[in-house]
């Protein structure tokens, strides 16, 4: 964890000092380029990794249950705290 | 979305490619995807360093962003005690204990076979781990390729919410192009927190 938080840093620093070079401004292609590349190879050693392909069919649908109710229950959740606390706040500093 | 759709097909066509042995290449030994994912991390810190108002987003961060992981938390658990009346031979402790991966799928499978082994026997604590591993990995997978539709009609939190621990790494770029550049600091320090937290709440509901 520390390792990839270390490597964000180090790239704000190099981000800082050459953000007037043209190159800088790439980067939002590399990284779609970048996350399809990773989904592909996570994909790939999800594909063969037998214990997870062997056991979809029968685990695959309870599984399916509590990723769907967990990323509803945080979604729903996020959401109320973005319209109790962040919301109103904003509103009045526009007013 | 055309976005995620293309990381979907890749994705796909990934996990077809692995199921079919022809490529005699480990990519698990070779550890690939995590050096992937620090040229990720680079070119998130690059973006993030050399964009104008670096210090605004830096300044702008308020305590009150606290409440996103708990919102997280008391979200993801009070649902997975909910999914627990849909799945009848697992108890409600085994489902938040799955639940409590929080898409952080490697290490919850892990600790979810290693604490059950000694109540549930060491059948049932690999079916659990197992189901632990497949649900973090579909929560990871809805929370990357949901990221425009969460956005777009739960606000701009949602996304950091349903990305779990992934919201400082895999998630994070998606939640910078839909939720903003000053959500950066946020999903980062939600992530974190997150993290931390997996090992806690595993155990806690494994013992229960």
């Amino acid at each position: 964890m520390f390792t990839i938080i270390g490597i964000m840093f180090t790239g704000i620093v190099l981000g800082y000092i050459f953000r007037d070079m043209s190159f800088i401004k790439n980067t939002e292609k590399t990284i779609s380029f970048t996350i399809i590349l990773l989904l592909f190879i996570m994909g790939f050693s999800i594909g063969s990794n037998d214990r997870i392909i062997d056991n979809l069919g029968t685990f695959g649908w309870q599984a399916a249950i509590i990723a769907c109710s967990t990323t509803c229950g945080s979604t729903l959740a996020a959401w109320m705290v973005l319209t109790l606390f962040f919301k109103r706040k904003e509103g009045e500093n526009e007013r | 979305m055309k976005g995620s759709i293309i990381v979907l097909l890749f994705f796909i066509a990934g996990c077809i490619l692995g199921t079919l042995d022809i490529i005699p290449f480990d990519v698990q030994e070779s550890n690939m995807s995590m050096y992937i994912l620090y040229a990720l991390m680079l070119q998130v810190g690059l973006s993030l360093g050399s964009s104008n108002n670096l210090k605004s987003i830096i300044k702008d961060f308020k305590p009150k962003y606290l409440l996103i992981p708990i919102a997280t938390v008391s979200g993801t658990l009070l649902f997975s005690a909910f999914a627990s009346l849909l799945l009848s031979q697992w108890s409600i402790f085994d489902c938040m204990a799955v639940g409590s991966g929080f898409a952080y799928y490697s290490l919850s499978s892990i600790l979810i076979t290693q604490f059950k082994e000694a109540s549930l026997g060491v059948q049932l604590a690999t079916e659990l781990g197992t189901i632990a591993l497949l649900a973090n990995i579909f929560r990871e997978m809805m929370a990357l390729l949901g990221t425009p539709l969460l956005a777009k009609y739960f606000g701009k939190l949602a996304p950091i919410s349903a990305a779990g621990v992934n919201s400082m790494d895999v998630v994070l770029p998606m939640i910078t192009k839909y939720s903003g550049k000053d959500m950066i600091p946020v999903a980062i320090f939600h992530g974190i927190l997150i993290d931390l937290s997996v090992p806690f709440f595993v155990s806690l509901f494994c013992r229960l």
